[in-house]
Parts: structure tokens; C-alpha cells; sequence
């Protein structure tokens, strides 16, 4: 087995997890508002990002039990594209580094 | 109002008279106040030129207005990162014109769609959607100004000034919610 010479020298301390940081330091922050109904919140999670109905109910329960959940993350432009989505459903949604 | 149906590819709906006026009352003050706030965006030549439009950079005092046109990113009321402020700046104009369009757009759909007369309401499912958005920023309007919070009683004392208003938007989290359940996948 071979390592990819190039790839070793140009990312030295590129691991599996590293590499997927830089692939994503982009999140897409949706917060609690006491307004957004929290039907209308999955429905948006459902429709805007395909996400099964499991999948955004849980994302759902999060915004509203924690007070917020990163439901997106990717580029920037991704994320910036994202949050201007849900800005246009009416959701209170930022873009922020991941940490 | 009887609860939305969904019925194949229409949704339909029924408001009265009465119901029929508040919607279009609220949905077209909304619609007036993000006009106004589209009127300020800065003219210039080059956008003309180039078709590229640009929005104000800063966010709207109104926090009616701020509620409907988010920031891009949370910033620290006492000290903002610096970065984050230049950000939030830069993608506000870039991306408000786009925003103002959709809502504006999803109210005039409202408005086409609700005969001030009332009765049934026969809706294509991208004009569902246009009333699903545009119901939610009314409730967010209104919500806004009473100050909503999410233990809100059905009703408050009657000598609460917010009290006559508190029943209209409790009234239109059912019609909203109805048609959420009409629409989900």
C-alpha cells in the first residue's frame, strides 16, 4: 500500500476528523423565537433541506427545548445560502465558524 | 374558517367576510411597511447597470422590521465581534432586496387570493406556500409588537391594551397551523 506523497506534505496532520473541519466550518443556526410554531418549523426543516420528518421533528425539539440546533453545515456559500432561505420561511436562523 | 384540506394538488380553505378583512388588513400593513423599507434601499447607477441590487447594510430600528429581516449572523448586544459586524453588514445588502421580494411577493398572493368578500379560497401549492409565509410574518409582526412569549395565556386581563389583538393572533396560529398540517409532506 501507498500513501499519496502530495497529499502527506501539503495536509501533514490531515486526519479524518481535521479534514472533515475544513471541509465544514461553516453551521447554520436556527434559534427559539416564541412565535414559529413548532409544526411550522418542521415543516420548513422538511421542505427547505429534504430532511425525513424524523429528522427535522428532532432538529425541531432541539431549537425548542435547547434554544437553538445547527441544522445545516458546509461552506460558506452553502450556509450563507441556507440561512437566507430561512430567513425567506421566517425562522430566526445565523451562520457561524464552527468551533 | 373551517380547518384547511388538502385536496390532490389544491388546498382549500374558507374564511367569512369578517375573517377575510383581518387577513388582508394585517397582510397588507406588513406589505406597506417592507415596501417602505425597500424604497430606502440606496440607488445607484452601477446597480442599474449591472442588475445587481444592493440593500441597506444596516439593520431596520423597527423591531418589527428587525424580526422579519434577520441578521446573518448573532451579535453580542455588548460587544460585537468586529468581523461578524462587517459581515452581517456586507450580507444584509447583499441578500435584503432578494428577502423583500419574496415577502412582498408571498403578500400580494394573499391579497389576490382572498376576496374581501370571504368564501372559499382554492389555493395551488406554491400559493399554500406563499400563504404559509406570509401568515407567519404577520404572527411574527404581531407577536413582535404584543410581546408574545411562549407560556402566553389564551387570554390576558382585559385591561391589558394587548388584549383585543391577543385573540386575532391566537386565532391566526390556528389558521397557520391548519394549513401547515394541510401542507406537510
Amino acid at each position: 500500500m501507498t500513501t499519496p506523497v502530495e497529499q502527506e506534505r501539503t495536509q501533514p496532520e490531515a486526519v479524518g476528523s481535521e479534514i472533515a473541519a475544513e471541509d465544514r466550518p461553516w453551521q447554520t443556526v436556527v434559534w427559539n423565537d416564541p412565535v414559529n410554531l413548532m409544526s411550522y418549523v418542521t415543516y420548513v426543516f422538511q421542505k427547505l433541506f429534504g430532511f425525513s420528518r424524523d429528522k427535522a421533528t428532532k432538529l425541531m425539539l432541539d431549537v425548542h427545548h435547547k434554544g437553538k440546533a445547527i441544522v445545516t453545515s458546509g461552506t460558506k456559500d452553502k450556509v450563507e445560502a441556507d440561512v437566507a432561505k430561512l430567513h425567506a420561511a421566517g425562522l430566526w436562523a445565523t451562520m457561524q465558524r464552527a468551533s | 374558517m373551517k380547518r384547511w384540506i388538502r385536496d390532490g394538488d389544491v388546498v382549500v380553505g374558507r374564511l367569512d367576510r369578517q375573517e377575510a378583512a383581518v387577513v388582508r388588513g394585517l397582510v397588507s400593513q406588513i406589505q406597506d411597511m417592507l415596501l417602505a423599507r425597500a424604497e430606502e434601499a440606496p440607488q445607484d447607477e452601477l446597480a442599474e447597470l449591472t442588475g445587481i441590487r444592493t440593500g441597506p447594510s444596516e439593520a431596520p430600528d423597527d423591531p418589527i422590521l428587525g424580526r422579519l429581516l434577520p441578521d446573518f449572523h448573532r451579535l453580542d448586544d455588548d460587544a460585537p465581534d468586529p468581523d461578524e459586524v462587517n459581515s452581517s453588514a456586507a450580507l444584509r445588502s447583499l441578500h435584503e432586496p432578494e428577502l423583500l421580494d419574496h415577502k412582498t411577493g408571498a403578500a400580494e398572493v394573499v391579497l389576490k387570493t382572498c376576496s374581501p368578500d370571504g368564501g372559499e379560497i382554492r389555493l395551488s401549492i406554491g400559493e399554500a406556500e406563499a400563504w404559509l409565509s406570509s401568515l407567519n410574518d404577520v404572527r411574527l409582526a404581531l407577536g413582535t409588537a404584543l410581546d408574545v412569549t411562549e407560556d402566553m395565556p389564551d387570554e390576558l386581563p382585559p385591561e391589558d391594551p394587548r388584549s383585543p389583538h391577543l385573540g386575532v393572533y391566537h386565532w391566526l396560529t390556528w389558521v397557520q397551523d391548519t394549513l401547515v398540517e394541510a401542507m406537510m409532506p
